[in-house]
């Protein structure tokens, strides 16, 4: 017999690792960017003003919070709805994402199971659609802006860095939260009242002015109150972030992807049979 | 005998000393679904209490089998006697809890037929999403495009939402972009019952084609008399154990006089 050749797939030796799943999601790149396609035409596809939503959805939002609030905050707050509407921003990108992610993992368990596909594709994707979403949604910020007479600051150019930092601990928290929600269903329903919770615990809709001082240390542990504070500065602001304020922004984004990813890798081998 | 069923060839060389799947003992237990824990709570009580005992149902056990290149393998037994479970720890899909299993070529499994499909995308942006899904590149769909829209004969309802799709359409087209490349091994899963007998037809010989070329293909079927055409050999699976591999008419014939 001649030499043996190289197997495909071993069995003995497949382990999916944190490294050979990203090896796998830069093979299955277009499949990333199919998935994040579809979701984004399917979506809207039988409403007539189709992905025109993406935007006028959180400019509702605002118009109504701006409406119901600008009496209790408008006196702390100049250019209220740009407040509201840059908080809400960073708020709908990780709440859509991240359920995104968990129904996205369980609707693609049925394919999981079915033939070979890295399982991260779907986190990946989910995360993906929510940023072509929230780059859509600048431009309501931006008419919001001018018709308010907002000022435009040259520290907006900080922008794409808030938006890196936000996308990486949302993927990683989406990561997390979706491994978990294969083996324990629940956990889907519980993290819609935790979101709840979470939004009202981090300043989106009232300024942060209204923190009494001994609850701030319980403000600081809330990264979501940091990531929303990386878009305000610039915008509202008109300030770079400090060192102080970069620094656990960045812890919290990197150490969230870090562990999300090594996490849900872990797990990998086992949604095939547990979706 | 349907004569479009004849697929087998006698001079087709098959290589008997290098096998391209290999299962070595291969066992595959699932946790019984009763036994799924739903709360953190319920998670968290029982392991206080030691009382995960996590129930195993043997879907494969000790499964031994050698496929040669070039072979069109059949796979029967009643429902549930663990044929796509095989498939699957042969396809990556399932690692197997014990045993091993080693793959020497590319497989293309076949998906049923149109999972994947999304119904408000028309059939174009379908064949792209499935061809992503069965792992292929923008380049590579785009080659066969043509072929596949040819192959289904969708040319006027390509670009209408799948939704409006029969079940036939369906079924060609989920057909034509699993196969528009040719793979080393091809795996179908009770795929070839679908579509009107011209269609059988021309699925046949497409994988007739394929095997000429050297594919080896694996298939699933409760069609016993098109797999006696098609196979050049068969294994019966019955409760996750293999009860015969050998010439079709025989393991057939062992089958039915098992289950008639």
């Amino acid at each position: 017999m001649a030499s043996t050749p190289k197997p495909v797939y071993d069995s003995a030796s497949y382990r999916v690792s944190a490294i050979s799943e990203l090896k796998e999601l830069g093979k299955y790149r277009y499949l990333l960017g199919q998935l994040i396609r579809r979701d984004i035409l399917t979506r809207y596809k039988r409403s007539v003003l189709g992905v025109a939503w993406t935007m006028l959805n959180p400019l509702g939002t605002m118009l109504i919070l701006s409406f119901v609030f600008s009496n209790f905050f408008k006196s702390e707050v100049p250019h209220y709805p740009v407040y509201i509407l840059s908080g809400l921003l960073v708020w709908n990108f990780f709440s859509q994402g991240t359920n995104a992610a968990i129904s996205g993992l369980v609707w693609g368990g049925s394919l999981l199971k079915r033939i070979y596909i890295p399982s991260s594709v779907f986190g990946v994707s989910a995360i993906g659609t929510a940023l072509v979403n929230l780059v859509l949604s600048l431009v309501p910020l931006v008419i919001v802006m001018m018709v308010d007479g907002a000022p435009f600051y040259l520290s907006m150019l900080f922008l794409p860095i808030s938006i890196l930092l936000l996308t990486a601990f949302t993927l990683g928290f989406g990561l997390l939260i979706s491994s978990l929600a294969v083996f324990f269903p629940d956990v889907a329903e519980m993290y819609q009242v935790l979101l709840t919770a979470w939004m009202y615990l981090t300043p989106i809709i009232y300024p942060e002015s209204l923190i009494s001082a001994k609850w701030m240390p319980f403000y600081t542990i809330n990264p979501m109150y940091w990531m929303v504070k990386m878009f305000r500065l610039p915008i509202f602001e008109g300030r770079f972030p400090s060192w102080q304020e970069f620094l656990p922004a960045f812890g919290w984004a990197a150490g969230m992807l870090l562990v999300g990813w090594f996490y849900f890798t872990s797990k990998t081998e086992e949604y095939a049979y547990r979706v | 005998m349907p004569t479009e069923f004849e697929v087998k060839e006698e001079n087709t060389e098959i290589s008997t000393s290098q096998p391209i799947i290999q299962l070595e003992n291969v066992s595959v237990s699932y946790r019984l679904p009763s036994e799924r824990i739903g709360t953190f709570k319920e998670y968290a009580i029982r392991k206080l209490q030691r009382k995960i005992k996590i129930e195993k149902f043997w879907a494969l056990t000790d499964i031994t089998l050698h496929i040669n290149k070039g072979e069109v393998f059949g796979l029967i037994g009643n429902n549930g006697a663990g044929k796509s479970t095989m498939l699957k720890t042969i396809s990556k899909v399932l690692k197997p809890t014990k045993g091993r299993v080693v793959v020497y070529g590319k497989i293309a499994p076949l998906l049923e037929l149109g999972a994947g499909f999304h119904p408000e995308l028309s059939g174009r942006e379908n064949v792209f999403l499935n061809g992503a899904l069965l792992g292929y590149s923008r380049a590579e769909m785009e080659a066969v495009f043509d072929e596949i829209v040819e192959f289904s004969e969708l040319e006027h309802f390509i670009n209408s939402p799948v939704r409006t799709y029969s079940s036939g359409m369906f079924a060609r087209l989920g057909f034509a972009v699993a196969t528009a490349h040719m793979p080393e091994i091809l795996i179908l899963d009770e795929i070839l019952s679908v579509g009107d007998e011209a269609f059988q037809r021309k699925c046949n010989l497409r994988m007739k084609k394929f095997q000429q070329s050297g594919a080896t293909v694996l298939m699933v079927s409760h069609a016993l008399d098109m797999m006696e055409g098609m196979c050049n050999r068969i294994a019966w699976i019955d409760h996750g154990k293999t009860q015969k591999i050998g010439e079709p008419q025989e393991v057939i014939a062992a089958y039915r006089g098992e289950n008639l």
